[in-house]
């Protein structure tokens, strides 16, 4: 079993947070785990993007080769497209449809999501919206989370007692908003599986 | 025995840790900066090591030095570019008799992720005639790191660990084992060895060039020079070194027969070893994360009637990192089709100063003020406000190194160029740009200095400046600089005006200022606000 995946998103989006919530899921579960960050410079306000490899073999690089990865998972439009030459012909496209804003030549939004959406097996998610409903617009990563989380090699509660255990000390409430977020999440990703 | 997830930077720290280190020096830097940030965690909790950030590369290798002429063990680590700083230390630590084991890591950044150049640290290690280790994944960071105290002491020299970005920022599982205690402080037996007037240096050097060949026996028989030969395929053989290993690896399974191959990790090279590789094979295919340093090596100048293929050659790319996919064509393999191509305008996001950036406002400052001119010239350095060179700011015109910004508004000022501005941080500043600005106050250049103090080092992530942000006017007046010329202000979008106007006045005044623009970076303001609430 081998599951690479691309996490993708702007600087200060939860990037990092997602990566970690599934690694650290997917070593519990005894799986090997190499997940490959971006730091320094282009953190600041630019495209970020994680490499997250899991598999039951030990794993050499730390990069994802082209045309290998079964999900690419984007906390951005516009950033769901960048890395597409990593998926798979099977590969899962899923993101949130809420743009960040912070370049003057941003594409026209209905555009690119109808791009998106012609794409196979691609998801999107008005991931802010449906976090605002779960309680907090910062739980939006914990809403893309929950709708990869069907599609991963990892069982569902092995992730849902990690978004506890990191969310612990900011109390139950945080808690609470984040595993709900995860749910409602969660639940779109199964349409998705279904069509 | 137990697991960590750490990253390639925190396997080198907990190697170091377990090691036995006493003390750990740098100078924040991506993509080493997590070395320091982990240890001075650990030295929180643990009471030790001693985990410090210094004010440059220099000192914090100067630092580690003194550690080691006491006896104990030490490590220093920085980027690539640092060990430029930290050069001079560094190639005549070489010479003396280190004494407790002292380790310098430094991480080289192939590709320019967040650096200048992708200088290969190797051939520092090779000029300064030293053992150097270069780990592929988390374990060997931890394990090498360990090892690389052990060969300091045997050696008497200091040992460097070659990190690259996309190791010392990946993470994984890494098994870790017990504490080695610290050394016992115990003073250089013979200080002469550490004397290096050139009496002492002669012998120093001498003992240097004597030991290379125990340093190459030692290589020779390194686990992690590995050499598997297969006996039944001669066309072509493989060397590899750093994370090379991987990407190739990752593509064996689908080369058959299987190549010999040697992975090479510990230097000096492995001579013996890659001629047992070379007398086996018609071709030899060298595939290395960074500069082709062994390929040089191997290659010569003289004809030799084995072909290599390389970066030399431009069989792999001499330029960026190597990737799984971009070593494939050299191995005979197709070119994994990229089958999502997007037909879509993508447009870049850059990196950008973050929204309320107080930077942001000092440039729109300094853009104010240069209106006024018909040609200006604006030096600038290192640091997140390195991005005013991007639009909407276009507001600086060259990032060298660091503390070039002062130094070459000098040089262009004695050419005869008017107005001249340098911007440099804070902590830039303390790190390089206090020499030059003496050489400006010797001879009062007609140029404006003007110190963007945020209050910490941003761009690697909001670490203190070794001296806070009060001290730099009495630096600055400390050094010469007519007080009459030396402001200190906020910048603010609500002074843009004002202060524009006394930058207009400081560049028109004949001579020497400096105008250290203050308020704390955004970030590091959001979390002292947090710590704040907290306590």
């Amino acid at each position: 079993m081998k599951y690479d995946m691309i996490i993708a998103g702007v600087g200060g989006q939860g990037v990092l947070s997602v990566a970690a919530i599934i690694a650290s899921s997917a070593m519990k579960e005894g799986l090997y785990v190499k997940q490959s960050e971006v730091h320094g410079m282009s953190q600041r306000g630019g495209a970020v993007y994680a490499n997250l490899r899991l598999s039951d073999q030990p794993i050499y690089s730390d990069l994802i080769a082209d045309g290998t990865a079964s999900m690419i998972l984007s906390m951005e439009p516009l950033e769901s497209l960048r890395y597409l030459h990593y998926l798979k012909d099977d590969g899962y496209l899923i993101t949130s449809e809420n743009p960040e804003l912070n370049i003057p030549d941003y594409p026209d939004l209905n555009e690119l999501l109808q791009k998106i959406r012609s794409l196979p097996n691609a998801l999107t998610i008005d991931a802010h919206k449906l976090a605002m409903e779960a309680g907090s617009g910062r739980a939006t990563n914990m809403v893309l989370a929950g709708a990869a989380s069907h599609f991963l090699p990892i069982k569902p509660e092995t992730m849902k007692n990690f978004i506890k255990e990191i969310f612990a000390r900011k109390g139950d409430k945080v808690v609470d908003i984040n595993l709900k977020a995860f749910a409602m999440g969660r639940k779109l990703g199964e349409q998705l599986l279904k069509s | 025995m137990s697991e960590m997830v750490l990253l390639g930077d925190e396997a080198v720290a907990m190697g170091a840790i377990h090691a036995g280190i006493t003390a750990a020096y740098a100078y924040p830097g991506t993509p080493s900066t997590e070395i320091m940030e982990f240890l001075i965690r650990y030295s929180q909790k643990n009471k030790k090591p001693v985990a410090q950030w210094c004010a440059n590369e220099k000192t914090a290798y100067e630092g580690a030095l003194g550690v080691s002429f006491a006896g104990r063990r030490a490590m220093v680590s920085m980027k690539h570019v640092g060990l430029n700083v930290a050069a001079d230390p560094f190639m005549n630590s070489a010479i003396v008799n280190i004494h407790g084991g002292l380790v310098v890591v430094v991480a080289d950044d192939p590709g320019m992720h967040s650096s200048q150049n992708e200088q290969d640290s190797r051939y520092f290690a090779d000029f300064a005639r030293i053992i150097c280790l270069e780990p592929t994944n988390q374990q060997e960071a931890y394990e090498m790191t360990k090892e690389a105290f052990e060969l300091s002491e045997r050696f008497h020299i200091p040992v460097m660990i070659r990190l690259v970005t996309r190791l010392a920022h990946s993470r994984a599982v890494v098994q870790v084992d017990g504490q080695r205690e610290e050394n016992p402080l115990q003073k250089v037996p013979d200080p002469n060895s550490w004397i290096l007037l050139p009496s002492n240096a002669k012998k120093q050097w001498h003992e240097l060039l004597e030991i290379q060949k125990e340093m190459e026996k030692h290589s020779e028989s390194s686990n992690y020079n590995t050499l598997e030969l297969n006996p039944d395929f001669k066309e072509f053989g493989v060397i590899t070194t750093g994370l090379a290993r991987n990407y190739y690896l990752e593509n064996l399974p689908e080369l058959t027969p299987k190549p010999s191959h040697l992975h090479i990790s510990h230097y000096p090279i492995p001579v013996e070893k890659v001629r047992a590789l070379a007398n086996h094979v018609k071709k030899l295919i060298i595939l290395e994360e960074g500069y082709p340093f062994v390929e040089r090596f191997i290659r010569g100048i003289l004809p030799i009637p084995l072909e290599i293929q390389g970066k030399i050659t431009g069989e792999v790319p001499a330029e960026g990192e190597l990737t799984p996919d971009n070593i494939r064509p050299v191995l005979g393999l197709k070119v994994r089709e990229r089958k999502g191509v997007v037909h879509f305008n993508l447009p870049n996001r850059p990196p950008q100063l973050c929204p309320g950036c107080p930077h942001a406002d000092t440039f729109m400052s300094l853009k104010k003020a240069m209106a006024e001119f018909q040609k200006t010239m604006v030096t600038s350095d290192i640091g997140c406000y390195t991005l005013g060179a991007l639009p909407p700011y276009n507001a600086i015109e060259s990032t060298v190194n660091m503390g070039a910004s002062v130094g070459m508004a000098k040089g262009a000022a004695d050419a005869g160029f008017y107005p001249v501005v340098a911007v440099i941080g804070d902590s830039t500043f303390l790190h390089s740009g206090v020499t030059p600005l003496m050489d400006a106050v010797a001879h009062n250049t007609n140029m404006t200095l003007i110190i963007l103090d945020n209050e910490t080092v941003g761009m690697t992530g909001g670490q203190p400046t070794i001296l806070p942000y009060s001290r730099l006017k009495d630096v600055v007046l400390g050094i010469g600089v007519d007080p009459a010329h030396v402001h200190v202000v906020t910048t603010h979008r609500k002074f843009i005006d004002q202060n524009a106007q006394l930058f207009l006045d400081e560049i028109k005044y004949n001579g020497l200022s400096v105008v250290i623009a203050v308020r704390e970076c955004v970030e590091t303001a959001k979390r002292h606000k947090k710590e704040q609430k907290k306590a």
